[in-house]
């Protein structure tokens, strides 16, 4: 069986972002958009909900922040407590004005660390990745609306066109 | 094009009558050119002088720390002194791409990703020392908190250069995700330009295929936004720690408090001059100086200036402490400093650090191509003149007189510090003809904003 889509390319943002709130004020679904740079409230044209990739990042400090803790208390505590500059490491509590340096390091290290890998595993970036833009124009000056088809090719050719696409083309791709 | 407003009373940031195509092509042009004879020269000197220092670094390891000047009383000389001006150098990178970013300072979209590369390179020079000066690098990760029944004890947390171990690593590797992350979508303009089928296998695999959905885009932008936030504080901890290997000692001259924000700022202002020095010849080189404009390098002296001007100060205070604290020892030692056997590194430090930005008062001199390279090469010069002041002339007069002596370096000490100025060069050299130099993706989206072509249309049609 093959899926039919159609797309349509742009070559300037603002046409692409009146393109896109046309298309879905016609209530067709808008499967892909492949832009050479982040278009500002493109996302909210599109209905993208918001990324939680923030919040992933403060959790992710926070458990640096543990490993940091449980770590330095289990070295420098209790596995092996020394008297160092007269100041015994017999308390976490007491001694933790020397850990704040690597406490803090170690928050940002797993924050920033983990979260690009997340951002790195959720959109499907790693080495060796073929890469899925349909037109390779996308990176550099183009952009492109990819929708789905449902024998609605006329209609939806002729919104296109109206709405400032330089081409429109239908593609059958296999699935 | 009312989302694109900018007030008309700013100058722009790109200039000439450039379209998205335009910026494209400016800059895959050096990486899809070939090389001239001047890039083989000058890669060829910077090469030779790697060579050098790797040849002088054998020498060390094979031989011993003897081969250096280093002596009972300055045990600390060269090795720290380049170990602090690099890191410090790569401070302006992250700076630039991170707080300048949270500031919401357009201008460093034309610079942020030559500044990055810098810190990374730099950074790598950096690290070099430390390890170099354990004198048996291969035992070089026992800095790493490795288990009691491996050795003998553990690390000590209690220490400041433990603390830089994890500093300068956590600086470096995030620096390194931060850079790659922004690299992603211009690798991929190179990928999807590319011609020779080997050119485009090379950057589909550092691109990580880069498809610039717009999903993919609404979390580039936030991840960057969030890294942004991390490495602000970060960069801040990172020369912060440094300063600590000196002012948690009991040497005076060191052991001052206001050493935290004093490295800081000198970090700064030796960063942003690096910067200057590579970008004035950068931008001519590489045809780019429709975006980095006069106005980029006039903005970047301001910086220069202001943080200079906070290095004097805190010369000053230095000297004013030690005075006020009746401390005779403190005393001794910057009264040493300024008028002691050192005292032309004192007032090289002076002059370079603190009266030559100053010059930047004038227009007519930051706006200086010329004036600004100079410069910029003068800052650093007096930013290592200021490591090597606090460094050697703290130790080499103690507080036992009979083992006061003077440190000067041997061969090696100078050949390992060109072998980094090779190292860091060869490795700028080739990311300048191999690496997008220039943050395209994110030069687009302030095209319509501040390039010149979308300003003067707009400012025609309020008439």
């Amino acid at each position: 069986m093959t899926n039919k889509v159609v797309h349509a390319l742009y070559d300037d943002d603002d046409v692409l972002l009146s393109a896109v709130k046309a298309i879905r004020s016609d209530k067709h679904h808008i499967e892909e958009v492949y832009t050479p740079f982040p278009v500002h409230g493109l996302d909210k044209a599109l209905g993208l909900e918001d990324t939680r990739i923030a919040i992933m990042a403060f959790i992710y400090g926070c458990i640096g922040l543990c490993v940091a803790v449980a770590m330095m208390n289990f070295i420098m505590i209790e596995d092996w407590p020394q008297n160092i500059g007269g100041k015994p490491s017999f308390s976490y509590l007491e001694n933790m004005p020397s850990f704040v340096p690597i406490m803090f390091e170690l928050t940002v290290f797993f924050a920033a660390h983990l979260m690009v890998i997340t951002f790195y595993m959720r959109s499907k970036l790693w080495p060796f990745k073929k890469a899925e833009n349909p037109n390779p124009l996308t990176t550099d000056d183009k952009f492109l609306i990819e929708i789905e088809l449902h024998d609605n090719e006329k209609v939806l050719t002729a919104l296109l066109k109206k709405s400032g696409a330089i081409d429109v083309s239908i593609i059958e791709k296999p699935e | 094009m009312a989302s694109h407003y900018e007030a008309p009373i700013r100058k722009p940031l790109v200039t000439g009558d450039k379209s998205y195509h335009d910026v494209t092509v400016d800059v895959a042009a050096p990486v899809e050119g070939t090389a001239n004879k001047q890039w083989w020269i000058v890669f060829g000197i910077a090469l030779t002088a790697f060579l050098w220092g790797v040849g002088c670094i054998i020498y060390t390891i094979s031989t011993g720390i003897g081969t250096w000047g280093l002596n009972k009383t300055v045990g600390w000389a060269w090795d720290i002194t380049n170990f602090v001006w690099w890191v410090g150098i790569g401070h302006a990178g992250t700076l630039i791409s991170a707080v300048l970013l949270l500031f919401r300072q357009k201008w460093r979209m034309a610079i942020n990703r030559s500044a990055e590369a810098m810190t990374i390179f730099s950074v790598i020079q950096a690290g070099l020392f430390p390890i170099i000066h354990m004198g048996r690098p291969w035992l070089a990760y026992w800095v790493l908190p490795i288990p009691n029944g491996f050795g003998s004890l553990w690390v000590n947390f209690n220490s400041p250069l433990l603390w830089d171990v994890f500093a300068i690593s956590t600086y470096l590797s995030v620096s390194l995700v931060f850079w790659w992350t922004g690299l992603l979508p211009d690798f991929a303009m190179i990928r999807d330009r590319a011609v020779m089928p080997f050119q485009k296998k090379i950057y589909s695999l550092l691109s990580f295929g880069w498809t610039g959905r717009a999903k993919d885009w609404q979390r580039f932008e936030e991840v960057s936004l969030v890294l942004a936030g991390l490495a602000t504080p970060l960069v801040l901890s990172v020369h912060t720690i440094v300063s600590f290997d000196f002012a948690t000692s009991v040497i005076p001259g060191w052991h001052t408090t206001i050493f935290p924000p004093y490295f800081v700022a000198g970090a700064i202002f030796s960063g942003f001059a690096m910067v200057n020095t590579l970008l004035i010849i950068m931008r001519k080189v590489s045809n780019l100086e429709n975006y980095i404009t006069v106005q980029h390098i006039e903005l970047m002296n301001i910086v220069i200036m202001i943080t200079g001007s906070i290095v004097g100060v805190a010369y000053i205070t230095e000297l004013f402490i030690a005075w006020y604290s009746g401390v005779e020892y403190e005393q001794y030692a910057f009264l040493n400093r300024a008028t002691g056997p050192y005292w032309w590194a004192y007032w090289a430090m002076m002059t370079c650090n603190v009266f030559s930005p100053q010059f930047m008062w004038f227009k007519k001199l930051r706006t200086s191509i010329m004036f600004s390279f100079i410069i910029s090469i003068v800052v650093n010069i007096g930013m290592w003149f200021e490591r090597f002041v606090i460094i050697v002339t703290s130790l080499h007069r103690d507080y036992l007189p009979s083992s006061w002596t003077m440190f000067s370096p041997t061969f090696v000490d100078i050949g390992i510090f060109i072998g980094t100025i090779g190292f860091f060069f060869v490795l700028f050299l080739l990311y300048a003809r191999t690496f997008p130099v220039i943050a395209q993706a994110e030069v687009k989206t302030i095209l319509k904003s501040s390039g010149e072509k979308y300003k003067k249309l707009r400012d025609g049609n309020h008439d």
